[in-house]
């Protein structure tokens, strides 16, 4: 009988969009069924993946032989290419509305997550500047935390945090967006993009919009693409020097 | 053809890609800085110009809005193979500053919503 996970490891990709469809499928019965539409299909299929990853490692259900070619699905590739393509038919005069505010949400969305992350850490007794400062840098995305950490020299079990940090930003990112969207005001092309640059975790940027809106994705995408490049400048900068001056 | 549209948005992401890499490079930054982005704003402009020009017919731009159909199954893919337990373990540190930071950040997003309306306004008004 072994030919058979065989098989499966052979065809790793096309077993992932069998299981994603089937997740799709279960969801939007969730959805109509047990939710009365009251979240959305999509929102109920994200929030299952990561109950799924949960069950597995540090690739999430991907550990497991029989879901590897979840992680190619899923990974960096397929979803910046996919991203991308979401650009088809949005509009440029749309985007020039929101002009330099987008700009602007992107420096404040740095800030706030790097200032008000590292004295919640202060605040717990993290007193060490590097700590305090890859701390701040988790809040941003889980990507500029490591960097952050690395290029200040911070120990290994700090950057474990603010991994963990930036993880845990990206899961309540993916599940609030469609629920307080309405009290937001997220509804149209120029609060997308601001809440992509406040925001800026492009994997909760995108999961969450895609539950809200999926017309907003390509507005919100596109600033929070810039967010953590910047951030990965910023923070063991200007942002570190200026955290020096208080500590 | 379909493959002519996925064409077309494959130069735009390997271009997109280029343009973050350079300014990597520029910037002394070990990586890509908003390549994807730029790879969007490519396609948003070039699609335009194509479209006005009639360059790709209604078969060959399907090929790109396959693509941007499957964007929710990726996603879904990809929330399937986060760290989640990683997330969880990293206590409460981790937990806290998480959650409280995000939220800071999602409360800014009306303040700055009413900001872009006022610009916009005085702008049209000009």
């Amino acid at each position: 009988m072994d030919f058979i996970p065989k098989l499966f490891a052979k065809n790793e990709l096309i077993v992932a969009f069998l299981v994603v469809g089937l997740i799709m499928f279960i969801s939007v019965l969730v959805s109509k069924h047990l939710l009365r539409n009251k979240i959305p299909g999509a929102a109920v299929a994200i929030t299952l993946g990561l109950i799924l990853a949960y069950f597995g490692g540090k690739k999430g259900i991907a550990d497991m032989p029989l879901f590897a070619g979840m992680a190619f699905l899923g990974g960096s590739m397929m979803r910046d290419f996919s991203i991308v393509s979401t650009a088809m038919g949005a509009s440029l005069s749309e985007i020039k509305k929101t002009g330099w505010v987008g700009i602007l949400s992107l420096f404040i969305g740095i800030a706030v997550a790097f200032f008000v992350g590292g004295s919640i850490g202060y605040a717990m007794g993290y007193r060490d500047i590097k700590t305090v400062a890859t701390i701040g840098a988790g809040a941003c995305t889980f990507i500029v935390g490591p960097v952050t950490g690395a290029a200040l020299g911070a120990s290994s079990d700090v950057i474990a945090i603010s991994i963990a940090i930036g993880v845990i930003k990206t899961v309540v990112v993916t599940i609030l967006t469609p629920l307080i969207a309405k009290r937001i005001g997220l509804d149209n092309p120029q609060t997308a993009m601001i809440y992509g640059g406040l925001i800026g975790t492009t994997s909760g940027v995108a999961a969450g919009l895609a539950a809200t809106d999926p017309k907003l994705v390509p507005y919100g995408a596109l600033t929070a693409t810039f967010y953590t490049g910047l951030a990965c400048m910023l923070c063991p900068s200007i942002c570190y020097f200026i955290l020096s001056l208080f500590i | 053809m379909k493959i002519y549209g996925v064409a077309v948005l494959s130069a735009c992401f390997i271009a997109g890609q280029l343009i973050g890499e350079v300014l990597g490079i520029v910037f002394h930054f070990d990586g890509n800085i908003g390549g994807v982005g730029f790879g969007m704003l490519l396609l948003i402009v070039l699609g335009d110009w194509i479209k006005k020009k009639k360059w790709l017919d209604a078969e060959s731009e399907s090929g790109i809005h396959f693509w941007s159909g499957m964007y929710i199954p990726v996603v879904i893919a990809m929330s399937a193979t986060q760290n989640v337990k990683a997330a969880l373990s990293g206590g409460w540190v981790a937990l806290v500053v998480g959650v409280f930071a995000t939220l800071l950040c999602f409360s800014l997003i009306p303040l700055l919503s009413k900001l872009q309306k006022k610009t916009d306004l005085s702008g049209s008004s000009s």
